[in-house]
């Protein structure tokens, strides 16, 4: 909640105590030049600020990384998708399918263990109230307001938990499967 | 420092794990630490079972880092595990068979086994040592440094059939990972003590006064039974452990090598070879396979083999393990249905004897529990029957996950004891059948304490020295050996024997070798009984032991008369003593080695 605009008197109260802060205080002179170019409101002036513009976060890759080697080491996820499956008859499909689908599935439920958003049978009736639309993709003849009802096409997925593999210090996280020699 | 915490560790053939409940807070349930470990070379996860391997880095890898030593050359547990398939030479693996191998030199470098050069071996005592010491370094990383993991209250669990030496050696690792307060637990009490820590106060409902609690503990690597005796004292239950089996190095591993084996002929039938990589992901993907078999009515289960190359689709092996399979192999070979007085088969077999660790000659499960129960016949107080025959029977082990193997070995031990007069015994549900033992070691923590119920029991053996007779040489016959009790069965945590004065004359300055018994049966025998002869069936021979006079204050050569005195120390371990009978100074007396370096023959 914004606080509501200060009144005629304390405007007054606060042109004066600025005007002299704006001759005496150099930083003060900066920050306020600053927000009167911006035009935006920004935090109050009598809160202390880094002269250097906020930093932006680094783009941490590693945990994606991680959980794709992961991926790759228990069930050759990488391997799969990088090959060609056009060549290959089902049943080769099949048996890769079965190395990915054990691998991959031990890796998921190590690392994020998923549950299922709704519980309700898929095919059944169900109702959407407000409180559950965020985590519902409501389709077809969609109208009106909270609470809907309809039938459940996909129970949909979250994660329960996160718990990544934590890379040793100085390794190289895109190295996502070592090459293997033998020797 | 006082401790703070009851620790129990179950330092396993395959796995190791440790459970803590706080000393502080009274009946707080054991908890079970999960392990930061090495998973691949640069990651770390962690995991409630720590796999008990060992991998050396060759002098080009990078460190082998973990959150707490960044420059580490080796690592201990899962990435350990999976380089023992990729490259078996820098792998230790199963240091506890070799523990309790009686004619290696377990104080010798001797693992790997397979080991090239550039890789110092080192001894499976230290292998022992390293594997408690990642559980410290986790312990601390993980719980901070306040309460050090060498200054609790330690309960370690080994196998019951583990023998005076290997407990010796097993306790050797604990202090050389600096633990202060250690206590020693056989492992089937340690999954009772579980199972009475799951069931809480109920347990008195489960149990009754005449009870005969069989225990049955089939590991990755080895099996172990005991028998638990329920008595009642001034109305309170008493618990008391009357027998152990033999030490069999037969488990869980053997029967996903033995169903690999069956796949890998019939893959090699239709033309596909498989290297050893292969083979190893073979019996890793039988189990899985076996599991699913056992525990659905399917007829076959797929067991796939992901290609070595990045080319998953074609090179993919595909065979199937069929219901057949498992029920011919592991029921049918492992737990055959089998009668009472079937004897486990004695000669070797290929497949089970690799390494040179002593596999158990038969794989038969049921033949060696026929075998103890027979043995053990008169070891409770019903005396009815030709066997030990138990009223309840609990499982630990992985390999009991699976229904058809615990009633396979319920209905065969069912009918034994109702042949021989007996009531088929009641199974005990077990609650974490990987974890019990770790578990149990930490509730047993806290009953040293005196809370709850205590399973008394004492050595499982008892001990005795061979002595040569003085009888007039003759060729080509052995002089007469007669076996003296040292140490009578079951002596309790504390206690010393009282040996009648019976002299032996020790040479100073030579070490002197004796000859060392053990006997599970032989319950009778007071320290100081002498066995005129030595009969195999009553009394296994365990690695000799030894005796070496420092020359100080009397002269080299000369014969001290002493006598021998035993005790189980507080950690509970056999402690054997020459004390002579005319001493130059106060209570001066000499320490007998148990586990010497054997020169066989």
């Amino acid at each position: 909640m914004e606080p509501p605009p200060p009144s005629f008197f304390s405007r007054v109260v606060l042109a004066l105590s600025c005007f002299f802060r704006l001759l005496f205080d150099p930083g003060f002179a900066a920050r306020v030049l600053k927000l009167a170019s911006a035009g935006e409101p920004a935090a109050s002036p009598s809160e202390p600020q880094t002269p250097e513009p906020p930093a932006v976060p680094e783009k941490d890759d590693s945990p994606a990384l991680a959980l794709l080697a992961a991926f790759q080491r228990e069930g050759r996820l990488v391997d799969f998708l990088e090959q060609d499956v056009e060549a290959f008859p089902d049943a080769d499909i099949g048996a890769a399918a079965r190395v990915v689908h054990a691998g991959c599935r031990k890796a998921l439920r190590a690392h994020v263990p998923v549950e299922r958003v709704r519980k309700e049978a898929e095919g059944s009736t169900v109702t959407v109230e407000a409180a559950d639309v965020r985590a519902v993709n409501l389709t077809g003849n969609v109208r009106g307001e909270a609470p809907y009802r309809g039938t459940l096409r996909h129970s949909g997925w979250r994660a329960t938990s996160v718990t990544l593999p934590e890379g040793t210090p100085g390794h190289d996280e895109r190295l996502l499967f070592p090459a293997e020699v033998e020797l | 420092m006082t401790a703070r915490f009851a620790v129990g560790i179950d330092l396993g053939t395959t796995h190791s794990a440790l459970a803590y409940s706080s000393l502080e807070r009274a009946a707080e349930r054991p908890r079970v630490l999960a392990v930061p470990e090495l998973v691949t070379r640069s990651s770390v996860e962690s995991r409630t079972l720590l796999p008990s391997f060992l991998y050396f880095a060759t002098e080009s890898e990078e460190p082998l880092a973990l959150p707490w030593d960044e420059k580490r050359r080796f690592a201990v547990g899962d990435y350990a595990r999976t380089r023992a398939a990729e490259t078996p030479g820098r792998v230790v693996a199963s240091a506890k068979s070799w523990l309790c191998h009686p004619t290696v030199d377990r104080r010798g470098p001797i693992l790997p086994a397979a080991a090239p050069e550039d890789v110092e071996k080192i001894s499976p005592v230290e292998a022992s040592f390293r594997y408690l010491d990642h559980l410290g370094e986790a312990w601390k990383h993980v719980l901070g440094g306040d309460a050090p993991l060498a200054e609790q209250a330690v309960v370690l669990a080994v196998p019951a059939s583990f023998d005076a030496a290997a407990r010796d050696l097993t306790v050797e690792a604990a202090y050389a990972a600096g633990m202060e307060d250690v206590t020693l637990l056989e492992e089937p009490q340690a999954a009772l003590y579980a199972w009475i820590d799951a069931v809480g106060d109920d347990f008195r409902k489960h149990l009754r006064p005449g009870d005969v609690v069989l225990i049955v503990d089939v590991g990755g690597g080895t099996t172990d039974f005991s028998a638990v005796q329920v008595g009642e004292n001034d109305g309170a239950l008493e618990l008391r452990r009357i027998a152990v089996g033999d030490h069999i190095l037969l488990g869980g591993d053997n029967m996903d090598l033995a169903l690999a084996h069956r796949v890998r002929a019939r893959l090699e039938e239709n033309g596909t070879e498989l290297d050893s990589r292969q083979f190893s992901a073979l019996a890793h993907a039988c189990r899985a396979a076996k599991e699913s078999l056992l525990g659905s009515d399917l007829a076959e289960a797929p067991v796939v083999l992901a290609s070595r190359g990045s080319a998953l689709l074609g090179g993919t092996i595909r065979a199937a393990l069929t219901r057949a399979d498992v029920v011919e192999t592991v029921l049918d070979g492992f737990f055959p249905v089998t009668t009472p007085s079937d004897e486990p088969v004695k000669r070797a077999r290929g497949g089970l004897r690799e390494l040179g660790l002593p596999y158990a000659a038969d794989p038969a499960i049921t033949r060696h529990l026929s075998h103890f129960l027979r043995r053990q016949a008169g070891a409770s107080a019903d005396a009815g029957g030709t066997m030990l025959r138990p009223t309840a029977l609990l499982f630990n082990g992985g390999v009991f996950k699976s229904q058809a193997i615990r009633d396979r070995l319920t209905t065969t031990l069912a009918s034994w004891i109702e042949t021989d007069g007996g009531v088929a015994p009641r199974i005990l549900p077990a609650y974490d059948l990987d974890l019990a033992v770790a578990r149990g070691a930490a509730y047993y923590g806290q009953v040293r304490r005196g809370r709850g119920l205590r399973i008394r029991g004492g050595t499982a053996r008892a001990y005795y020295v061979g002595i040569e007779g003085a009888a007039p040489a003759v060729p080509g016959v052995e002089p007469p050996l007669t076996a003296l009790c040292v140490a009578p069965f079951g002596m309790e945590e504390g206690t010393r024997a009282d040996m009648p004065p019976h002299e032996l004359g020790l040479v100073v300055g030579e070490p002197v070798r004796f000859r060392f018994f053990g006997s599970t049966v032989r319950r009778d025998d007071v320290a100081g009984t002498e066995l005129e002869r030595i009969r195999p069936a009553e009394l296994s021979e365990l690695t000799p032991i030894e005796i070496a006079l420092p020359a100080e204050g009397r002269a080299d050569g000369e014969v001290v008369a002493v006598r021998l005195e035993s005790q189980v120390t507080p950690v509970g371990t056999l402690l054997l003593e020459a004390v002579p009978l005319n001493p130059k100074k106060p209570d001066e007396r000499w320490k007998m080695e148990l586990s010497v370096r054997e020169s066989p023959g």
